[in-house]
């Protein structure tokens, strides 16, 4: 083989064959981020008759069932101003909190193929999980808007902003916990298992069957505590913007005063400070466990 | 340490091993403590590997079934992390290696190919501009546009195949693909590798037939047991794994037939 080659000048650093910079690298390649979370929005729900329409017969019948039971069985609708509201804007919370959570745990053992035999950030299928469920909260959220506007409602700066505020907390949990439960659930399918126990805790956890009006009757101070959940944090940043205001006996800062806790916006700040500290946490565990990925998916 | 500038791909001790479990679920886990019985068990893939590949050569990965070929093809795409050594790559890899591993099943030909193009690395103005090509390449006609699950297995692998072949890479990787396809495939796979080997790249080609590692190569590293056996020139290297002596009874061989 003496014949004259081309040199090939390739300007490239010569760099380590795996180099991994988590999730930086997942952003600096958004075009595949892009088409995995088309191609699993397309392929969630291909071979389905209803397709898309699932996303939302699942948190309406939750809507029912809990309406029923709550409302009209334990009668929570005298007590709280247009519940239904109340607690379907908790459940878009909740339930974008729970199917990322759910999806992104699965995301790594879904994509095996992928993974095992393609080089390219992990970290990327339980990130385009939380996105495919974000995608998901868009039209939910039309919902609860027609609903609370026909209510009587319109929308104030403050109360977008926290609605703002409670999707990027619940956006950076759910990928904190994402990451690190599908790599985890690599190693054993028994963390895949618990999840579903989590998110049962996570329904009965946060304001959204009973109003956090009962906690701190019941509670006290101790209330205090129960605003350390993330996730209750957000539920009332939801309600604030979204179901405050919805009533029209009671007026949007008397329903403040009596249903919201005081400080919500520095509970909200706090925390979305603590899910960007866990999402570093969960950055290091992965890189950890990573490792080990390929020869453990079998 | 500092390499030369034409260094392509550079294997430094690169030591990997795996764990051979026997035991998984708690129940069975207690049981064999219990006995005395070995619950874990490491197995050396790869052992103290060095090497280094300058930019254009092109590489016959030869060796067993079991010595650590594929192993070392894994490290060197980035799949897989050594456990000490280091491994360093230079430019951009593409590779028959799982060509149409991450094909969607329920997603077209079309979507496919766009999302194996970008898990390669490619954007998406570049999977545009190729697009074209890659479908002739693929020849699956009218299939373009249904779900690749219905695809005949030639016809997946050849999609497959035709993406990996357009990514505008450095350093090539191929791991005893050609055992798919029919003969006209086999033909135009072996002038396309010919065709990317002349172009300067780096060609790292992992295969059990003589044939094709004496016309495709100009370097042989045989691997024993995960160590280098061998590392030379190409005829030496066949004879070093003896694979010369059946060439006769092969005709297969020349389009690489491997299996």
């Amino acid at each position: 083989m003496t014949e004259a080659q081309p040199v090939r000048v390739v300007d490239a650093p010569l760099l380590p064959a795996s180099h991994d910079q988590g999730l930086v690298e997942v952003f600096r390649r958004r075009y595949l981020l892009k088409l995995l979370v088309r191609r699993e929005i397309t392929a969630r729900y291909s071979g389905s008759f209803l397709g898309m329409l699932w996303s939302y017969i699942n948190p309406l019948s939750q809507f029912a069932v809990y309406y029923f039971v709550m409302g009209v069985l334990f009668n929570l609708h005298e007590d709280i101003p247009n519940f239904p509201l109340h607690m379907f804007s908790a459940i878009i919370v909740v339930h974008f909190f729970t199917e990322t959570f759910a999806a992104g745990t699965r995301s790594i053992m879904r994509n095996k193929a992928l993974v095992r035999k393609m080089a390219m950030p992990r970290e990327m299928f339980p990130v385009a999980s939380m996105l495919v469920s974000l995608f998901h909260v868009l039209p939910q959220v039309v919902i609860l808007v027609i609903a609370a506007v026909v209510s009587g409602w319109t929308p104030d700066a403050v109360g977008m902003m926290y609605a703002l505020l409670a999707i990027a907390v619940i956006m950076l949990l759910g990928t904190a916990l994402a990451l690190m439960f599908s790599v985890a659930n690599v190693f054993f399918r028994d963390f895949g298992s618990f999840v579903g126990i989590l998110t049962m805790y996570v329904r009965f956890g946060v304001p959204m069957i009973y109003p956090f009006t009962m906690v701190e009757e019941r509670f006290g101070r101790f209330a205090d505590y129960y605003l350390l959940n993330p996730i209750a944090d957000a539920v009332l940043l939801f309600q604030r913007a979204f179901w405050v205001g919805t009533s029209r006996d009671v007026s949007r800062e008397e329903m403040i005063v009596d249903h919201m806790p005081d400080g919500l916006l520095m509970h909200g700040m706090v925390a979305l400070g603590v899910s960007a500290a866990l999402l570093v946490v969960a950055q290091l565990v992965f890189t950890r466990l990573e490792n080990k990925i390929p020869e453990r998916l079998t | 340490m500092s390499h030369p500038a034409d260094t392509s791909i550079v294997v430094e001790n690169v030591t990997k091993s795996f764990s051979l479990r026997y035991q998984r679920t708690f129940k069975q886990l207690t049981v064999a403590k219990l006995q005395g019985r070995e619950t874990n068990k490491r197995f050396k893939a790869l052992d103290d590997v060095s090497f280094s590949v300058s930019q254009g050569e092109s590489i016959g990965l030869m060796g067993l079934n079991g010595s650590g070929k594929s192993t070392l093809l894994k490290l060197v795409q980035g799949v897989m992390r050594p456990d000490s050594g280091q491994v360093l790559t230079r430019g951009r890899i593409s590779g028959l290696i799982a060509t149409g591993a991450g094909f969607h099943p329920q997603l077209t030909g079309r979507d496919n190919i766009y999302l194996n193009a970008a898990v390669l690395g490619m954007g998406e103005q570049e999977t545009r501009r190729k697009f074209d090509d890659i479908v002739e390449f693929a020849d699956v006609g009218e299939f373009l546009d249904s779900p690749v699950g219905n695809y005949s297995s030639g016809m997946f692998a050849r999609l497959g195949f035709a993406v990996a072949v357009h990514v505008d890479c450095d350093i090539f990787l191929a791991d005893e693909v050609l055992a798919v396809g029919d003969q006209p495939f086999k033909k135009k796979c072996m002038a396309r590798m010919e065709e990317i080997r002349k172009s300067g790249r780096t060609l790292f080609y992992v295969s059990h037939a003589a044939g094709s590692v004496r016309k495709m190569c100009d370097r042989v590293i045989v691997l024993e047991k995960g160590r280098v056996g061998f590392d030379g020139a190409v005829d030496a290297g066949i004879k070093y794994v003896k694979y010369d002596s059946d060439e006769e009874q092969n005709p297969d061989e020349e389009l690489g037939a491997d299996i």
